[in-house]
C-alpha cells in the first residue's frame, strides 16, 4: 500500500476539514479500505481516522420511537443489541448473514454503507474498470460475470453492491445523516447509492469530504417486526457474498397484507427497493399467487448483463421465498444460519 | 515521522514507535514485536488465520492499522495460556484433534475464545459452525474444531459455575 | 483398529521381534501444545538479525514480455534496498529451464523478460520493512508487450503426451473395448469437466534465507528437503552439504511444497544479492501461478453393461491442460485401471498447452479428478440399469486389479461398503430421484462413491541411537504438513526401539538429518516409518548381539531363540523372565551408545506380484433447496481400509480432511480464469471458495480393519489422499439423487439446478 498521512481528528468538524483535501479518505475499521489499499485499488494520500471520535458509537432510541445508529457502531454490536434486534429483526439478520464474525466485530455501520463492489475486475488494477478509472472500459462485460447485475446496470458498469445490511435499510426507509463542510444534511438510504449510468465512479451521493455520522430508522419500521426476514442465497453456506438476497417485511391483518416492504441485494449497484412489488402486495392476501405477482413486478425490468440470466429466475424465487418466510413470522431467535435457506424454520415448510 | 501507538498486548502495556503508518496490527505483532504465533494466511480478511482479540472482540488483525488501535488491549495466542496452564480451548483443540498443519490454529483458537465470550453460540453445534466460519482450515479439521469449541464452552461454563458457587 | 503390532507382521529381523505398545494408539499430537500456543515456528516466523524483506512483483498478463519496469520509482521508495530484475539478477550455475528428469520442474527465476503465465515472478524488491518492499513492488508498474493468451481446454491443438502423472503411459488398454461396447445391452457416454484448482495451503510459500560464504541456511516449508537441497545445489553451483534446510512444520502442503518453487529460490537469490538474510513470503494472490495447480480436465467415459449390470467395457479418456514450457499432465483416466471389473478397459489422455503456470501434483493428482468422473459415470450406468448404485458397484467388484489381472495385496473394500452403508443407513435409500425431503422441505439426496489410492513407497533413511541412560534417539528428516509425522513416526520409532515414548528423542524436520524421503503420494508414513522401523531393528540387533554373546548377560546364548525389545529391556523370546536393560548391556560393553541405520526403498523398480491400493466407500447426503438450488453436504460417512493404522486419531483427521476436499471438489473449488487474458480472477480466499466450517456439518470416518502382509514391513498403506476420491463423486451423485439433475461440470453450483422449474 502507498504511503499516506495519518491524521486523527478529535471532532467531527476537524474530521470533515481534514478530509476535504483531495486524496483524503476516512478510515473507520478499515475492513474494506485496507483490503482495497493492499490491492492497489485505492490509494488515498491521507487517512482521516474517525475511530476515536466521540459519541458516534451509540444506538439511541429517539423520542418518536425511531432509532439512531451512530456511524461507528460495530455491525455485531448492532445485531446483538437486544432491543434493536427485537424491533428490527430483519436488519439484525442481514448483519449476521454478512462476512464473518471477525469482520462484523470490526466493521462499522457507516463503513458498511460505503463498501465497494466485489466485482473482480474492479478489484484488479490490471483490468479495465470505469468505476476505478473512468473511461477505461469494463472488462467485466465479456468476462466472468456470473455474479453481476441484472437491474439498473449500464454499458459502462455491471457491478453490484455487496452489502446485506443496506438491503434491509433500504426496505425500511432508513435515512443517512451526513456531515460536510457546509453542515449536516440527510438522505434517504434508498437514494444514497447511485446507479452507474455513465459515471460508475460516482457510487453515492457523498460529496468529497462528506462523512456519514449516523443512520436512522423510523419508528414505523418497527411495525414490521413480527413479519420481517432476510434471505441470502450463496455459493457457500457461510462467509460468502450474496448471489441474490432479499429483505421482505410485512404488516398483516389476518392474512391480508396491510403494508409490504421488499428490497433486493446482489442484483444492482445499489440495494434495490422493489416499490412496484410493494404496491401490488398492499391489500392482497399473503399467499403464493400474490408473492409470485410481486416477484414478476420486481423483476420486470431485469435483464442479464452477461452470463447471469439465472439470477433473474433466482431473484424471482428469492422474493417469493422471502415473502413466504416473512408471512410465516419472525422467529423468536434468529436462526443458527442467519439468512440461509438452510436455516431451520421450526417445522414450517415454506418450500414448494 | 514520529508516530507512536500505545497498546496493551497480553497484559503488558507498551508504547511502540512506528516509522510508518501503514503497519497493520498483524505485521506489527509478527515483524516488529516477535509475536509470530498470529499467522498471515491471506492478509485480506478472507481466512481468519490472523484473528486476535482487541478490546474483547475477535477481529482480523491484517485489516487493522496499528496506529488506529492506539489505546487498545490486544490478546494474542501467546497470551491465552495462563500461569503455565493451557486455556480450556487449547486443551480441547488437542483432545479433539482440531488441528492438522497448525497454521490456522492460533486464529481458530482466538476465534473460539472470542466466540465463547460473546456467548452467541452456546451449545448449539450449528451456531458454533456458523460463528467459526470466518476461520478457514484447508486441512479440513472442522469436525474437531467444532467439537473442541463445544467442549471448551462446557468446560468454561462449569468452571464459572464453580467460581460462583 | 488400535490393535498392537502383531509379531507376524514383522518380516524383518525376525530374531528381534518386539511387542509394539505405541503403534495403533490414538495418542494426541506430540506437537499439539506447540501448535495451540503459537510456539510452533513456521518458516515465515523466523527473523534472523539483519533480515530484510523481499516481495515479488508478479505478472498481470499471461503471455508476452515485460517491456518496462519502473525500477527507479521502486528504488526511490523509502526503505527499498534493492530491486532484482532480469537485468541485474546474478548468473546461476544452472539454467532454470534445464530439465534432466521428470521431477525437475522448470522455474521462473528472472531468466528473461518473457512472461508465460499470469502471476509469474518478474522482479524482486528487497527493503528494510515489509511495507516498503510491498509498495516498492507495486511501484514497478510494469508495462508489457502483450500476446494473445491461450486459455482453456480448447486453446490449441491437442497432442498425446509421452507420459502422464509420473511416467505413467498415456494410453493403456486391456481387452477389446469396441467389442465390449458392441456386446453391451446398455451403453453410456458422458463427458465431465473439472476446473483448474489451486492448492492454497493456509500457509503461503515462504522462505527465510541466509548465506554465510557459500553455506546456505534456509527456513522454508518443504515436502521433500533432500530433493530441494539437490535442486538448490544445482542452481547455485554449490555442494548439497553446504545447504541446510529447516522445515519442522508446514502450514499445509497438498503437493505444492513437494518441489522447491521459483519464488523460494528467488528468496535465496535475493539474500545473495543483498548479502543479508532475506524473508520472502508469497501474497495469497501469488499462490495462483508459480507454485502449481491441478490442471483442468474434460473427461469422456464410455461404459457398456450387460443385462445383469456387469460392465462389458470401460473407456476413460481425459483431455487436460499443461503449461507451454513444461510437462505435467493430470493422469485422470488412470483411476479406471483399478476400481471396477470389466473385461475391457481402455484409458487415454491428450493435452493442450496453455498460458498457465505448470500444473503439479495436488492432493490425489489424477485420482481425485478421475474419481469424480468415474464415480458419476458408474452412477449414471447404475441408474440406466435400474440398479441401486451400491449394488451396481458390488456387481462390478474387482477381485483382481482389472488392468493387470494381479491379485490385490489386500482389499477390504467389500467390508468398507458394508460398514459404511450400515452406518449411513443406505438401505433406506429410495431408488428414484427427488423422493426424500427433510422436515423443512429441503430435498435430500444420498450418493455413494468408491475411494481408492495406490499404496506407494519411496526411499528414505533413518538413524537410531540407544543410549546408556536408557533413552533412545531416532533421526530422520521427515516432514510434518499436518498429517502428524511428529507423532505417528515417533510412535513407530518408539516401538522400533522398544522404548516408551517419553524415553524417545525423535528428531525430524531438518535436511541435516538422514533423508526422510518425500512427503507425497500418501507414502510418507510408510516410507519414513519403514526406514525408522529398520533403523530401530538394526540398533536392537546390534544391542542384542552385545548381550547374547556375553556370558555375563542373562540373555547369553539367546541367539537363535531371539530377543524381544520392550520398555527399554531385551527379553529372551523363549523365556521372557530373562531380560536385561539397554543401559546395563551398553554399560557392561563400555559403550555410551549404540547406533543403527535403516532404509526403505522405492518400489517402482520392482512392482512385485501384487496390486497395492487402499480402498474406501464414501456415502454422502446433500440437501438442496428445491426452489433456490443452494446445496449443502449435510452428512458424509466414509469407511476406509488402508492397512495398518499407526494413530487412529490422526488418521481420522486426515480422512475427514480428505472428504472435505471431496466436498470442495464437487461443490466449491474453481479457479475463474478470464477467457481473454488467461488470468485467475478469483485469486483470493474470498472468492476461490473452499468449504467453511458451516459447509460440512457432519463427517465421519470409519477405519476398517485390514492386514496387508505385502505392502511393507509395517503393513501401512497411507491415508493422505484417499479421502477425496470417492467423496467428490458421492456428493455429486447425492445432488443428482436429490434433484434428478445430473450436473457433469464441476463444481456443481446452484445455477445448474435452477433450470428445472
Amino acid at each position: 500500500m502507498n504511503r499516506f498521512d495519518y491524521v486523527r481528528p478529535a471532532t467531527v468538524r476537524e474530521a470533515v476539514a481534514a478530509a476535504a483535501e483531495p486524496g483524503a479518505a476516512y478510515l473507520a475499521a478499515g475492513t474494506n479500505l485496507l483490503d482495497l489499499m493492499k490491492g492497489g485499488v485505492s490509494a488515498p494520500t491521507r487517512l482521516v481516522d474517525v475511530t476515536h471520535l466521540p459519541d458516534l458509537d451509540r444506538i439511541e432510541t429517539l423520542p418518536d420511537g425511531g432509532v439512531r445508529i451512530g456511524a461507528l457502531v460495530r455491525n455485531a454490536d448492532l445485531a446483538h443489541d437486544h432491543d434493536f434486534a427485537r424491533r428490527f429483526p430483519a436488519v439484525a439478520e442481514t448483519l449476521l448473514s454478512g462476512a464473518s464474525a471477525q469482520l462484523r466485530n470490526a466493521a462499522t455501520v457507516g463503513g458498511n454503507l460505503v463498501q465497494r463492489t466485489r466485482c473482480a475486475y474492479f478489484y484488479d488494477p490490471a483490468s479495465a474498470c470505469n468505476k476505478r478509472a473512468p473511461g477505461a472500459g469494463c472488462d467485466a462485460r465479456g468476462g466472468d460475470n456470473r455474479l453481476h447485475a441484472i437491474l439498473g446496470w449500464s454499458p459502462s458498469c455491471i457491478a453490484t453492491h455487496p452489502s446485506d445490511f443496506c438491503v434491509a435499510l433500504a426496505a425500511l426507509d432508513a435515512v443517512v445523516e451526513i456531515e460536510g463542510k457546509s453542515g449536516p444534511r440527510e438522505v434517504a438510504l434508498e437514494l444514497f447509492h447511485l446507479l452507474p449510468g455513465d459515471t460508475p465512479d460516482h457510487e453515492t451521493v457523498l460529496a468529497p469530504g462528506e462523512m456519514i455520522v449516523a443512520v436512522r430508522l423510523p419508528a414505523q419500521a418497527a411495525q414490521f417486526a413480527a413479519h420481517a426476514r432476510y434471505l441470502k442465497v450463496r455459493d457457500r453456506t457461510s462467509y460468502a457474498f450474496a448471489l441474490v438476497s432479499a429483505t421482505a417485511a410485512l404488516r398483516l391483518d389476518g392474512d391480508v397484507i396491510v403494508e409490504a416492504r421488499l428490497a433486493l441485494g446482489g442484483v444492482a449497484a445499489k440495494p434495490w427497493r422493489a416499490r412496484k412489488a410493494e404496491q401490488l402486495l398492499r391489500g392482497a392476501r399473503a399467499d403464493a399467487a400474490a408473492f409470485a405477482r410481486a416477484a414478476e413486478a420486481a423483476l420486470v425490468d431485469a435483464k442479464p448483463s452477461g452470463d447471469n440470466a439465472f439470477k433473474i429466475e433466482l431473484a424471482r424465487r428469492v422474493i417469493v421465498r422471502a415473502l413466504t418466510l416473512a408471512a410465516a413470522g419472525t422467529p423468536d431467535r434468529l436462526p443458527a444460519l442467519p439468512g440461509s435457506p438452510f436455516a431451520v424454520t421450526s417445522g414450517v415448510s415454506v418450500h414448494v | 515521522m514520529g508516530l507512536s501507538t500505545t497498546l496493551t498486548i497480553n497484559g503488558v502495556a507498551r508504547t511502540i514507535a512506528l516509522d510508518d503508518p501503514r503497519v497493520t496490527l498483524l505485521d506489527l505483532l509478527r515483524e516488529r514485536l516477535d509475536l509470530t504465533g498470529t499467522k498471515k494466511g491471506c492478509d485480506r480478511g478472507h481466512c481468519g488465520a490472523c484473528t486476535v482479540i482487541v478490546d474483547g472482540r475477535r477481529i482480523n488483525s491484517c485489516l487493522a492499522l496499528a496506529m488506529s488501535l492506539d489505546g487498545a488491549e490486544v490478546l494474542t495466542i501467546e497470551g491465552v495460556a495462563q500461569g503455565g496452564r493451557l486455556h480450556p480451548v487449547q486443551e480441547a483443540f488437542i483432545a479433539h484433534d482440531g488441528l492438522q498443519c497448525g497454521y490456522c490454529t492460533p486464529g481458530q483458537i482466538m476465534s473460539a475464545v472470542g466466540l465463547i465470550d460473546e456467548g452467541q453460540a452456546g451449545d448449539d453445534p450449528e451456531r458454533v459452525r456458523e460463528c467459526m466460519s470466518g476461520n478457514l482450515c484447508r486441512c479440513g479439521a472442522y469436525q474437531g474444531i467444532t467439537a473442541a469449541v463445544l467442549d471448551a464452552t462446557r468446560a468454561i461454563a462449569a468452571a464459572q459455575r464453580k467460581e460462583v458457587a | 483398529m488400535s490393535e498392537s503390532l502383531p509379531e507376524t507382521a514383522l518380516t524383518l529381523s525376525p530374531a528381534h521381534i518386539r511387542h509394539g505398545s505405541n503403534i495403533g494408539q490414538p495418542i494426541t499430537r506430540l506437537d499439539g501444545v506447540l501448535k495451540v500456543t503459537g510456539a510452533a515456528k513456521y518458516a515465515a516466523d523466523q527473523h534472523p538479525p539483519g533480515m530484510l524483506h523481499a516481495v515479488l512483483a508478479t505478472s498481470t498478463i499471461a503471455r508476452g514480455r515485460v517491456a518496462f519496469l519502473d525500477v527507479a520509482a521502486a528504488k526511490a521508495h523509502p526503505g527499498v534496498v534493492e530491486v532484482i530484475t532480469p537485468a541485474n539478477r546474478p548468473p546461476l550455475a544452472q539454467d532454470p529451464d534445464e530439465k534432466s528428469n521428470p521431477f525437475m520442474f522448470r522455474l521462473d527465476l528472472l531468466q528473461s523478460d518473457r512472461v508465460r503465465y499470469a502471476n509469474q515472478p518478474i522482479a524482486v524488491v528487497v527493503a528494510e520493512t515489509l511495507e516498503a518492499a510491498t509498495q516498492g513492488a507495486a511501484l514497478l508498474a510494469p508495462r508489457y508487450e502483450i500476446e494473445p493468451a491461450r486459455v482453456g481446454l480448447d486453446a490449441d491443438e491437442s497432442f498425446v503426451p509421452a507420459a502422464v502423472g509420473v511416467g505413467n503411459p498415456s494410453h493403456v488398454a486391456r481387452g477389446d473395448v469396441a467389442r465390449g461396447l458392441a456386446a453391451a445391452s446398455r451403453k453410456l457416454t458422458a463427458t465431465y469437466t473439472t476446473p483448474a484448482q489451486y492448492h492454497n495451503p493456509m500457509e503461503p510459500h515462504a522462505i527465510v534465507a541466509a548465506w554465510d560464504g557459500d553455506t546456505l541456511s534456509i527456513d522454508t516449508p518443504s515436502q521433500g528437503m533432500v530433493m530441494a537441497k539437490g535442486r538448490l545445489a544445482g542452481i547455485f553451483g554449490i555442494s548439497p552439504e553446504k545447504i541446510h534446510i529447516r522445515s519442522p512444520f508446514l502450514g499445509g502442503g497438498f503437493g505444492c511444497k513437494g518441489f522447491i518453487a521459483g519464488p523460494q529460490v528467488l528468496g535465496v537469490i535475493a539474500a545473495r544479492v543483498v548479502g543479508r538474510p532475506v524473508k520472502l513470503a508469497l501474497r495469497r494472490d501469488q499462490m495462483f501461478g508459480p507454485v502449481g495447480h491441478r490442471g483442468a480436465t474434460r473427461q469422456t467415459l464410455r461404459l457398456g453393461a450387460d443385462r445383469d449390470g456387469k460392465l462389458t467395457a470401460l473407456d476413460h479418456h481425459t483431455k487436460t491442460t499443461s503449461s507451454t514450457f513444461d510437462d505435467f499432465f493430470e493422469p485422470a483416466s488412470d483411476v479406471s485401471h483399478t476400481l471396477y471389473a470389466s473385461p475391457a478397459i481402455a484409458t487415454s489422455h491428450e493435452a493442450v498447452r496453455t498460458d498457465i503456470g505448470t500444473p503439479l501434483f495436488m492432493r490425489a493428482p489424477g485420482e481425485a479428478t478421475g474419481s469424480i468422473a468415474l464415480e458419476s459415470a458408474i452412477d449414471e450406468m447404475a441408474h440406466a440399469c435400474g440398479m441401486d448404485p451400491l449394488a451396481f458397484r458390488l456387481a462390478n467388484y474387482a477381485e483382481v486389479e482389472p488392468i493387470t489381472g494381479k491379485p490385490f495385496s489386500s482389499k477390504a473394500l467389500r467390508e468398507c461398503y458394508r460398514q459404511g452403508a450400515e452406518r449411513f443407513g443406505w438401505a433406506r435409500r429410495p431408488l428414484a430421484t427427488g423422493q426424500m425431503r427433510d422436515r423443512d422441505g429441503l430435498l435430500v439426496g444420498w450418493g455413494v462413491g468408491t475411494a481408492t489410492f495406490p499404496a506407494l513407497m519411496f526411499a528414505a533413511n533413518a538413524r537410531a541411537v540407544l543410549r546408556r541412560d536408557g533413552h533412545g534417539v531416532m533421526e530422520i528428516g521427515a516432514h510434518d504438513m499436518g498429517q502428524g509425522a511428529w507423532t505417528a513416526l515417533a510412535q513407530i520409532a518408539a516401538d522400533a526401539l522398544g522404548l516408551d515414548l517419553d524415553r524417545l528423542d525423535f528428531r525430524s524436520g531438518t535436511s541435516d538429518l538422514p533423508d526422510g524421503g518425500i512427503a507425497g503420494g500418501s507414502a510418507h508414513t510408510a516410507t519414513a516409518g519403514t526406514a525408522i522401523h529398520n533403523a530401530g531393528a538394526d540398533a536392537i540387533a546390534r544391542l542384542a548381539e552385545l548381550a547374547t554373546d556375553d556370558e555375563r548377560s542373562p540373555l547369553f546364548g539367546a541367539g537363535n531363540a531371539g530377543v524381544i525389545a520392550r520398555a527399554g529391556r531385551l527379553h529372551r523370546r523363549d523365556d521372557e523372565r530373562r531380560s536385561e536393560s539397554y543401559g546395563d548391556i551398553l554399560g557392561r560393553a563400555g559403550l555410551a551408545q549404540i547406533e543403527g541405520h535403516g532404509s526403505s526403498a522405492a518400489d517402482h523398480a520392482a512392482p512385485g506380484d501384487y496390486a497395492k491400493h487402499a480402498h474406501g466407500a464414501v456415502f454422502a447426503e446433500v440437501k438442496v433447496d428445491p426452489d433456490l438450488g443452494q446445496i449443502r453436504a449435510t452428512r458424509l460417512v466414509g469407511a476406509f481400509a488402508a492397512g495398518r493404522i499407526i494413530n487412529p486419531r490422526m488418521v481420522t483427521s486426515q480422512l475427514n480432511g480428505g472428504m472435505i476436499w471431496g466436498v470442495s471438489f464437487a461443490l466449491h473449488e474453481r479457479a475463474v480464469i478470464d477467457p481473454r487474458s488467461g488470468r485467475p480472477m478469483n485469486a483470493n480466499l474470498a472468492e476461490y471458495h473452499v468449504p467453511v466450517n458451516a459447509d460440512v456439518p457432519s463427517i465421519e470416518a470409519i477405519l476398517v480393519e485390514e492386514h496387508d502382509p505385502h505392502v511393507n514391513a509395517l503393513g501401512i498403506k497411507g491415508v493422505g489422499e484417499i479421502g477425496i476420491t470417492g467423496s467428490a463423486g458421492a456428493v455429486a451423485n447425492a445432488v443428482w439423487h436429490a434433484t434428478g439433475v445430473r450436473v457433469r461440470d464441476f463444481p456443481i453450483t446452484l445455477d445448474r439446478l435452477l433450470a428445472k422449474d
